[in-house]
């Protein structure tokens, strides 16, 4: 048993209102010196079996096809442990 | 002559299936429900996405709606040219199906938007916008959360050459890029916008206009033509 980690993010370039909002929040909640907050999302995997290549492979594949749409998200996949 | 069969899509939480169907009948089509689940497009002669919250908008607006058993025949089909028009949720199935390009994101105000919209139709050689005039103005309605349209530079650029933008902002709701409301594929015969012409029908039932009654047009002359 494996966990792996796919975190997705708004690709740089794309607007995000969400975390603007955040960022527009804080400071009305008392926490000062924060410059921006981008807000993403994070999937944990549950394998059956080890993380090795061939595993992580189908999880990029994964993230490709369904968890990210790489037309505005970027996604990063690591192993967690 | 038998009347034009255009397909009607429902999956789990759409919404504007019915309204959809009954613009289709009022120009004189035959609706023909779509379920999502079915393998089958029941030989229909154009397919219409319709809005709504398709799957709960899990994940992202569409994402799941695009692996859905119906979309393996549409999409196929949709590349070899039948006509499809989505609108709203079905904009986003459809550019998260790779039929259209860019994606439609959270819109820039972080509000949900339901308002009469005006906006230009830019394009009118299209299987679903040929009833309009070029520049013609109009009014429909819209409604969502999620609409502001966004593709990458190169894109926005090739849509703009291509004459690919058929629907435009007069005053843009959302934040979309280059005011864009709706768009086509290189072909013509794939056509999304988030506005709703299937809302803008009937006066009796309290719609800002019937300017929505020509999609539905354009696609009966377009299929008597063919």
């Amino acid at each position: 048993m494996a966990r792996v980690i796919v975190d997705v993010m708004l690709k740089p370039e794309i607007l995000d209102p969400q975390g603007r909002a955040i960022a527009r929040a804080l400071p009305r909640l008392g926490f000062s010196g924060v410059s921006a907050v981008r807000q993403g999302k994070r999937f944990e995997v549950e394998l059956e079996g080890p993380a090795d290549e061939a595993a992580l492979g189908e999880v990029r594949k994964m993230a490709e096809t369904l968890l990210a749409n790489t037309v505005i998200e970027d996604y990063t996949v690591r192993v967690e442990g | 002559m038998s009347a034009a069969r255009v397909g009607v899509v429902t999956f789990p939480g759409t919404l504007d299936d019915q309204d959809a169907a009954r613009a289709v009948r009022l120009v004189g089509a035959e609706a023909v429900p779509l379920w999502h689940a079915d393998h089958d497009l029941r030989g229909v002669d154009a397919v219409f996405l319709p809005g709504g919250f398709s799957y709960g908008d899990y994940l992202r607006c569409g994402a799941i709606s695009r692996f859905a058993p119906l979309m393996e025949e549409l999409v196929p089909a949709a590349r070899a040219g039948l006509p499809v028009l989505g609108t709203c949720n079905g904009f986003q199935i459809l550019c998260e199906a790779h039929l259209l390009p860019g994606a439609l994101t959270r819109n820039g105000s972080l509000h949900y938007v339901c308002r009469d919209q005006r906006v230009r139709i830019e394009q009118p050689a299209t299987a679903w916008t040929n009833s309009f005039d070029q520049d013609q103005e109009i009014v429909l309605p819209i409604k969502h959360g999620e609409g502001r349209y966004v593709a990458s530079d190169d894109t926005l650029a090739a849509l703009e050459a291509g004459g690919h933008v058929v629907v435009r902002y007069l005053g843009n709701p959302n934040g979309s890029l280059n005011d864009i409301a709706g768009i086509r594929n290189e072909a013509g015969n794939v056509v999304g916008l988030m506005p709703h012409p299937e809302h803008a029908v009937e006066e009796l039932v309290g719609a800002p206009s019937t300017d929505g009654l020509g999609f539905f047009t354009s696609i009966l002359k377009n299929l008597v033509n063919a």
